[in-house]
């Protein structure tokens, strides 16, 4: 399978890098006290250091630091004991300091890779370069005034991880499964909640295109994308357009692009284009971080176990299949109601919980994942707790009720919020095996139905499901089926 | 290395000071003496030597995670020379 | 008696113990002198109101038994540390009107102990001077003048302020900071004593920042036991400022023992520069003769990276300056000069608001930064920088402190160098090697010279350790015996 794009003059190769800037969970800033929490009124979030009185200094906040660390400990990559952060200087009306502090020659994360899982079961690896820790700026309201700007600085120096990538993607779809897995990593450590809505993880895009094989190309970063499905959308117009430039003889400008939602098109950020230098230079208000193995040890201790070593367990442990393990394991609610599913689940039937977890993998994933999406309610509130739900299973796969009984349980138990058990107790749905019972309502059913019982005997065999029908039609789809089908098929025959 | 009138306009522009275009040129002069004088360290070998990172020779301390500042809106407005609404007020930017 | 704004701090101190005045009393004399030394030009802003609330809040601490070394103690505030609703504007017009809401860590620390804000003095704009002419606010005149001359002259700076308030007693005592020899230079100028600590000593928290990996505010003071008294009060460790370093202040008063035998006192060659005045040369052999007296031992050391400490620091500062400086922009506090867009405005209002030297020096600082020169420029600066702090370490391998001339010169007349950057940037040749190294440094007034001005000696020490150099500086201080006063021209008419 080729992600090539079809040209008019032939195949080209899309390569896309990612700088995803992530906001840290922490209750204060990066380098002052005030808070951190979204939406709240303007500039009731900013101290005197973020205001940048004259005279203020920055103190760097440990928890932003831990949680950069554990970042890059779940990424695979290497921590730097040593880093130094930079002043990143610019004049901007959200940026108080007129600079940004930032890592530039030592970011705190080094080189580290993400798997990234495609369709049809492929992963493939992504490369991280860096990871650094910066500050946020603040937020510059254009719309608010006739001849003014608005200035908001509750975000100025709100803690960012800049998560780079290498330039390692070769198409939307890989984009998406990278950020999608990103995500997932950073929301199962807690370093950040990956809201992309509330602006707390954003995407710098890096596109370009070149004949499969040959030198990159001149590349264009598309800023600030905010959500995945952007992001997608953003790198196919933008490939597009550039293999349209080079096909008509023409060549790339690299150069900063913004993405218009509305539109679906990138166009150039001309205003952000004027010689850019940073003078980038080490924040002599502050010292080089310098962290000790113990620490890193510690939080490499801290951290749970991650997507691919639990999804590489649930398949290999406990037998359930590779798609089941990828759709539980995308959101670390989803695994931990299996985990606490299956083990109540286990102990309810006295089985092995390999034994019962393709059963529990296959009803999360299909009765329960229906059953929230038409609701439109994702697992955390999820109405029916992992409890209930092994419960309810358990029912099923001790012959309690049927499945088809146990559908209707779990309608029940949705709305009204009783117990499996209870409900099947109520309303008598327990599963007829009783022998006795069953050949009563087939000799029933037999008699009723005698021309038929002619037919099937002569040879029609299609008709003995209409008797299997019947007879449950009988027990109201209580009489257990498999004793159903094996006593119609001993009475038909005889 | 010496800066000529172009190099100072653009300088001047990164660092957001207008300067007419008659100031340039005495501009030109007061600087390259500056960078003349400390063109002096080309004479100073420092193959192998680390840069000055800090002054004092300490680790930084990592501050706890706490909410110590902030809610000062009236504070951080005080002095603004122009704050409407609890923002700060700037002439209109065009993106 | 005595008149009141005779006393030294430290007499000062003793006297309102023993009450034979009270603070208000002390204060109210300031108050009175201040009123008659305007010309000086020394503060831009007085604040008696507040003087006296103070004072009369250390009365009662006096009264009551609370009360520290400093309380009572009338003292003048540079305008660079920030001071609650106070004008704090570091003597430039860009901070305009400018009030803080907070209070810098020092002149906290300084109020805590119970001292007496008179005002804040003049500067050079945001420290960058020798010679207290590049203040908004103009000149402020050296109370001392060449014998048999009219002519004006500097304070030095950028402290300059600070020193000739001092200088003139129309305050016990300054603050002062000192960023390449803000505080000795201006201290050697006008006769007083200014001591500048380890960097790391006092909190830079809310003093208006220059050079940030320079900058550290100390004490100007009649007499080397003053600026111990008025250091261990301004001293602490900030958990606010990440580079202040947290290490005991000791009572720097106790080290003054006059007892420096067997001390090891650096000669350092390299700073018989050329074109330095005989006058100079000849302070510095009889200071060595002074310490030889008490016992000292001396040693002559090499620090050969001399030479380039003034081109270093004129990257280094510029540099950390043009950045420091970016703040000043217009939209949160200061001047605003409106233009037709945000990029128009902070042009405008920053060609308004600086100064020609503080403008040059941006300049030059982001020029230096810039892509393709960071390297050549600013990353080879800070190479030597190290080199610089090494040769102070090899030398303390071999002595205790280290003693040279605080500048190259006598005080010089207004307007003399102001036309020439450079020749003003030489001034601090003496005093900017220990300042790039961190190190404590003092001046103490030495002598006269042929034209009747002080000129002054300074120490120079280890990191954190300001009580060998207060102490030498004592003995220094004692065998000088420098007494002379300078005769007092202004507040005639």
């Amino acid at each position: 399978m080729s992600n090539y794009i079809q040209g008019a003059t032939g195949d080209w190769e899309i390569v896309i890098g990612l700088e995803v800037h992530a906001q840290v969970i922490s209750q204060s800033k990066l380098f002052s006290g005030a808070a951190t929490a979204f939406g709240s009124e303007p500039n009731t979030q900013v101290s005197l250091v973020d205001s940048a009185m004259p005279g203020m200094l920055p103190v760097i906040n440990g928890e932003c630091v831990r949680q950069a660390v554990r970042t890059g400990l779940a990424l695979g990559a290497t921590i730097n004991l040593y880093s130094v952060f930079d002043r990143k200087n610019y004049f901007y009306a959200d940026l108080p300091q007129g600079y940004q502090i930032s890592q530039f020659k030592h970011p705190i994360v080094g080189e580290g890779d993400v798997v990234i899982d495609l369709d049809n079961e492929q992963s493939k690896v992504v490369g991280i370069e860096r990871i650094h820790l910066e500050q946020d700026a603040g937020k510059s309201m254009h719309d608010q005034h006739p001849t003014m700007t608005y200035v908001d600085l509750n975000r100025s120096g709100v803690a960012l991880m800049e998560i780079v990538s290498k330039p390692d993607m070769r198409s939307a779809e890989e984009a998406g499964a990278y950020l999608r897995k990103l995500r997932t990593i950073v929301r199962y450590i807690g370093s950040c909640d990956g809201n992309m809505e509330q602006g707390s993880m954003r995407a710098d895009v890096n596109v370009s295109v070149r004949r499969p094989g040959e030198e990159l190309g001149t590349r264009c970063e598309i800023k600030n994308v905010n959500s995945i499905r952007f992001v997608q959308q953003s790198i196919d117009y933008e490939a597009r357009r550039q293999v349209d430039i080079l096909e008509d003889g023409g060549q790339i400008d690299q150069e900063t692009r913004l993405f218009d939602a509305n539109s679906g098109v990138t166009r150039s950020m001309r205003s952000k284009e004027e010689a850019h230098d940073y003078r980038y230079f080490p924040d002599p208000d502050l010292l080089p971080l310098q962290l000790d193995q113990a620490f890193v040890d510690a939080q490499k201790e801290s951290l749970p176990e991650l997507p691919d070593a639990k999804k590489a367990r649930f398949i290999k442990d406990l037998g359930i299949t590779a798609y089941n393990a990828s759709v539980l394991v995308a959101e670390q609610v989803s695994a931990a109601y299996f985990e606490d599913m299956l083990a109540d689940l286990a102990k309810r039937t006295g089985k092995a919980e390999k034994d019962v977890a393709t059963a529990a993998s296959n009803w999360i994933t299909g009765e329960l994942f229906g059953a929230l999406n038409k609701l439109g309610q994702s697992i955390t509130d999820s109405p029916i707790a992992a409890g209930q739900a092994a419960e309810l299973l358990a029912l099923q796969l001790d012959g309690t009720i049927s499945g088809r009984i146990a559908k209707d349980v779990f309608e029940i138990m949705l709305e009204s919020g009783k117990g499996a058990e209870e409900i099947v107790e109520e309303k008598g749905l327990k599963q007829v095996s009783d022998t006795g019972a069953i050949e009563g309502f087939i000799d029933q059913v037999m008699t009723e139905n005698a021309a038929k019982v002619e037919e099937y005997r002569g040879g029609k065999d299609k008709l003995f499901g209409f008797f299997v029908g019947q007879v449950m039609k009988k027990t109201q789809g209580k009489a257990n089926p498999k004793v159903v089908n094996e006593m119609l098929k001993e009475k038909l025959d005889a | 290395m010496s800066v000529d009138k172009n190099t100072v306009a653009k300088i001047a522009h990164l660092a957001r000071i207008k300067v007419p275009d008659a100031s340039l040129e005495p501009l030109v002069g007061e600087l390259n003496n500056i960078l003349d004088f400390v063109e002096q360290l080309n004479e100073v070998n420092t193959d192998n030597v680390a840069p000055m990172t800090s002054v004092v020779a300490a680790t930084m301390v990592l501050r706890d995670d706490d909410i110590t500042a902030g809610d000062c809106r009236d504070e951080v407005l005080a002095n603004a020379p122009a704050a409407e609404h609890g923002f700060f007020a700037v002439p209109k930017v065009i993106e | 008696m005595t008149e009141l704004t005779a006393l030294t701090l430290a007499e000062a101190r003793d006297g309102l113990v023993a009450g034979d005045f009270s603070a208000r009393e002390l204060t109210q004399s300031y108050v009175t002198a201040m009123e008659t030394a305007t010309e000086l030009n020394a503060y831009i802003v007085d604040t008696p109101e507040q003087a006296f609330s103070m004072a009369d809040a250390a009365d009662a601490r006096l009264k009551d038994g609370t009360a520290k070394a400093m309380t009572g103690i009338p003292l003048a505030i540079k305008d660079l540390f920030c001071t609650r609703d106070v004008h704090s504007c570091s003597a430039s017009h860009i901070l305009n009107g400018f009030q803080p809401q907070y209070e810098s860590t020092v002149t906290q620390n300084l109020w805590d102990d119970g001292a007496v804000m008179l005002g804040k003095v003049n500067m050079d704009e945001f420290a960058m001077g020798s010679s207290n002419e590049t203040s908004y606010y103009g000149p402020v005149r050296n109370p001392w003048k060449a014998s048999g001359s009219e002519k004006e002259l500097v304070p030095g700076g950028s402290s300059g302020g600070s020193s000739a308030a001092v200088a003139a007693e129309i305050a016990v005592a300054a603050t002062g900071t000192d960023t390449g020899g803000s505080i000795r230079q201006p201290a050697a100028f006008t006769g007083t004593v200014g001591l500048k600590p380890t960097y790391g000593r006092c909190s830079r928290w809310g003093i208006i920042a220059f050079a940030s990996s320079l900058d550290q505010a100390g004490p100007i003071t009649r007499t080397v036991r003053d600026a111990a008294i008025m250091l261990e009060s301004m001293a602490s460790f900030d958990p606010k400022d990440t580079t202040s370093v947290d290490c005991p202040v000791p009572n720097y008063e106790a080290a003054l023992t006059g007892d420096i035998r067997g001390l090891k006192v650096g000669i350092p060659k390299e700073y018989h520069a050329d074109g330095v005045p005989e006058d100079i040369e000849k302070i510095w052999k009889q200071g060595i003769e002074w310490l030889k007296d008490a016992g000292a031992e001396v040693v002559d050391i090499s620090l050969p990276h001399t030479k380039y400490a003034l081109p270093t620091y004129y990257i280094v500062a510029p540099a950390e300056a043009s950045s420091n400086l970016a703040r000043y922009d217009g939209v949160k506090y200061g001047l605003r000069v409106t233009g037709e867009s945000l990029d128009d405005m902070y042009a405008l209002t920053r060609a308004e608001g600086f100064g020609d030297e503080v403008k040059r020096r941006i300049l030059i600082g982001t020029y230096v930064l810039s892509a393709g020169y960071y390297d050549a420029y600013y990353l080879k600066a800070q190479k030597v920088r190290s080199l610089i702090a090494r040769d102070f370490a090899n030398a303390y391998e071999k002595v205790d402190v280290i003693l040279t001339p605080t500048a190259p010169s006598a005080a010089f007349a207004l307007g003399e160098k102001s036309s020439d950057p450079l020749e003003m940037y030489l001034n601090d040749i003496f005093t900017v090697p220990a300042s790039l190294a961190g190190l404590p440094g003092i001046s103490v007034p030495a002598g006269l010279s042929q034209d009747g001005l002080p000129l002054g000696l300074q120490l120079i020490g280890r990191a954190f350790d300001e009580e060998t150099v207060l102490k030498v500086g004592g003995v220094l201080e004692s065998a000088a015996q420098f007494s002379a006063k300078p005769a007092k021209w202004w507040g005639a008419k």
